[in-house]
């Protein structure tokens, strides 16, 4: 028999964690339903997960062009901006999901009990499903201009965890705020609009950090963005020692993506047991 | 029985009010308070109304229990069902459960339109608890007891409201937790299929699981429940078995017509009109505090019409006797009265000639359709009284335990 649950206001839930385990299967079918309901309800289904990659792929190719950012010898530009559309837009997809995730199932949170954050996490599975298949586009690029890249290709896994974890910190934090104030809901999509812009998409990190005629607070301030350490990790492990990653600037971008992550699992976690009052 | 496996120590919970419309903040009303309040120094931000709608309550259920929980509208009962289920924190006070515990407090919880009914039964049943093995294992009986094969297929927007309910039922009934938890879920479906449902908890609940079964029909207490608990105003008023609690419960019911219908929050409808009042009258324009078995009585339905024309207005009132059992229904649809027109009206009244129930308390609820758009549906919306009276002109009537109503008629010898 389990251990008895206590229930006090406040009581710290000791089994959270071994529940979120049990609950797993609660996680899978979740994400299924998305997947499931999104195809069934969409007449081209799969093309969707392409259409927005190619489209923002396209836009930051020419907006790259126009401005002149620097390719390195050897690597065509549309690679570049791909080899950054995908985990931006994973990043975003992530994001919007899991920020959105309590609000949309509000109908479950005050029915039935499950660790709150299965929600969160069923929709980092669908944003993934949707990467996978946008990830085609990447590959049929490389193909395209016969680019194979070197064994550093094997680090790619962890820089795609890297994004989810950078989106997911920040999307608990939005979840839990939407939850309380609706207007959360109108600073997702500003957020997405706006990262796009100040994130090596269009661009590369080298444009930033080898600039003379950016000053060092704007540069630190540059490398505190999440994504930037994604990004170049994502462009190292296709292009390797063409694209060299900035270490100093990775480390403090992939502390602060540490950092908020636990901020946010820590806020959500205080907060969820309050959902189901006023959600 | 058993051991004690649900107990609770001055469990409470508060709930912020005039938050319950919206509950969730604007930030520019968190904003706009702040503001003020360093604008008015002193005048502090007002802090909402706040209200418990469970304050001390005391209880301990033990192992193979099936537990009835009663009370009227608003007593508190869902909010002790989620508290139990985790689903909200109490504020104050202590309870702790010792087994596995699965809620049912809606049916088709998570119920997907889009996704087929095999869909939505993996779906529903891993929502309530259920692991992928063992819906697997269980998807024939479930099927077999939802009565909808041919249909499982379909998305189950195209179900009828009965198959959707028939088959999120099966779901739930065949979750095997060490303690269930039922809320008022039996209120819809047809009265064959809530008979099998009943039937099904009776089954379930004799393998020795503890039942915790919330509902206003007495009827249905009495026959699943071994004790019950009556709740008042969110406190515990008697705890024990089942009849003794049902007649304390039916003793307490206040007197009076309750009429207050404007203030009904849990209503539906697209509110072309909206009943605000509900009184008892004599055909004349008299009121009356009660009515009186086999003297006229008038029932008053004061309403707002919305915005729009109020053409084809149909009003349906459903009577219900104290175990919560349909007994009556007088429809203006039956009765070939729809209103074409009621636009300048404010008031609906149902001429009752000669009052055919006998003397207790009825519940009713109200449906109302405007242009065949339900317009303002409010269940539960109220009770009366029927005193006794001369129905027969002998002075006499039927006893209490037989039957909620009479009828003329004569006997002849031959
Ligand atoms: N999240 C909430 N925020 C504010 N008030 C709430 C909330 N949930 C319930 N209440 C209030 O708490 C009181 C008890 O509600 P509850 O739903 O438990 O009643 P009930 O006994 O189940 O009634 P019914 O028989 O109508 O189902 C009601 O006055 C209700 O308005
Ligand atoms: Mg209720």
């Amino acid at each position: 028999m389990q251990p008895p649950v206590i229930l006090a206001p406040g009581a710290r839930n000791k089994q959270y964690w071994s529940d979120l385990w049990r609950y797993r299967g609660l996680l899978g079918f979740l994400a299924w339903r998305d997947v499931a309901v999104r195809y069934k309800q969409t007449a081209m289904g799969v093309l969707w997960a392409l259409i927005r990659p190619v489209i923002t792929l396209a836009a930051m190719w020419f907006i790259g062009w126009l401005f002149g950012s620097t390719v390195p010898a050897g690597v065509p530009r549309i690679l570049l901006v791909a080899a950054a559309t995908m985990p931006w837009q994973l990043f975003a997809s992530v994001f919007d999901g899991v920020a959105n995730s309590m609000v949309g199932n509000s109908n479950l949170v005050t029915k039935v009990y499950f660790p709150r954050l299965v929600l969160p996490l069923s929709t980092v599975v669908v944003s993934l499903i949707d990467m996978a298949i946008s990830l085609a586009v990447l590959v049929v690029l490389m193909a395209l201009y016969r680019y194979l890249p070197g064994p550093e290709v094997l680090l790619l896994p962890v820089f795609l965890a890297l994004a989810v974890l950078a989106a997911l910190g920040t999307g608990l934090y939005m979840a839990a705020l939407n939850v309380k104030y609706r207007d959360f809901r109108y600073v997702v999509p500003i957020v997405v609009q706006f990262g796009l812009y100040v994130t090596p998409v269009a661009f590369g990190s080298a444009d930033v950090y080898n600039n003379p005629s950016i000053p060092a607070a704007l540069k630190f301030l540059y490398s505190c963005n999440p994504m930037v350490s994604v990004i170049d990790g994502f462009r190292f492990s296709l292009f390797g020692h063409e694209m060299p990653v900035h270490w100093p600037g990775f480390v403090v971008s992939l502390a602060v993506s540490l950092l908020l992550l636990l901020l946010g699992i820590r806020y959500f976690r205080r907060t969820e047991k309050g959902f189901a009052d006023i959600i | 029985m058993g051991a004690p496996i649900i107990v609770a120590q001055g469990l409470g919970k508060k709930f912020t009010l005039g938050a319950k419309r919206e509950p969730y903040t604007a930030l520019r009303e968190v904003i706009g308070r702040k503001a003020r309040a360093l604008l008015s120094p002193g005048g502090k931000a007002k802090a909402g109304n706040e209200f418990w709608a469970l304050k001390d309550l005391d209880f301990s259920i033990n192992e193979g229990d099936r537990v009835g929980i009663i009370g009227r509208n608003g007593a508190g009962k869902s909010t002790l069902l989620k508290v139990i289920s985790r689903i909200i924190d109490p504020t104050e006070g202590r309870a702790e459960i010792r087994g596995r515990l699965a809620s049912l407090l809606e049916v088709g919880t998570g119920f997907h339109p889009e996704l087929s009914g095999r869909e939505n039964i993996f779906l529903n049943g891993s929502i309530l608890g259920m692991s992928r093995a063992e819906i697997t294992a269980r998807f024939d009986e479930i099927v077999a007891f939802s009565e909808v094969e041919r249909f499982l297929d379909t998305p189950v927007k195209r179900y009828s409201s009965g198959m959707y309910v028939r088959l999120a039922f099966a779901v739930a009934a065949h979750l095997e937790p060490e303690i269930l938890v039922v809320d008022e879920v039996l209120a819809v479906g047809d009265a064959e299929f809530q008979r099998k449902c009943i039937g099904k908890m009776k089954e379930v609940s004799s393998g020795g699981r503890t039942v915790l079964f919330v509902s206003h029909n007495m009827a249905a207490i009495q026959n699943l429940c071994n004790t019950a608990m009556y709740l008042r105003h969110g406190k515990l008023v008697v705890q024990g078995n089942t009849p003794a609690v049902v007649a304390e419960y039916l003793r307490a019911t206040d007197a009076g017509p309750s009429s207050d219908l404007a203030a009904r929050m849990d209503r539906q409808g697209n509110g072309a009109v909206r009943f605000t009042d509900f009184t008892l009258g004599t055909p004349d324009g008299g009121e009356l505090a009660a009515a009186q078995t086999g003297s006229a009585v008038v029932f008053r339905f004061d309403f707002q019409p919305g915005p729009g024309p109020v053409n084809n207005l149909h009003l349906a009132m459903g009577i219900d006797d104290v175990y919560g059992q349909r007994i009556l229904h007088l429809s203006n649809e039956t009765t070939g009265q729809v209103f074409a027109r009621a636009q300048e009206s404010t008031r609906i009244s149902i001429l009752v000639p000669r009052c055919p129930l006998l003397p207790g308390t009825y519940g009713f609820t109200l449906f109302s359709t405007v242009n065949g758009e339900v317009a303002d549906y409010i269940f539960n919306a109220g009770t009366f009284h029927v005193e006794s009276g001369d129905f027969f002109g002998t002075g006499r009537l039927p006893a209490g335990d037989q039957g909620a109503f009479t009828t003329e008629h004569s006997f002849i010898l031959s």
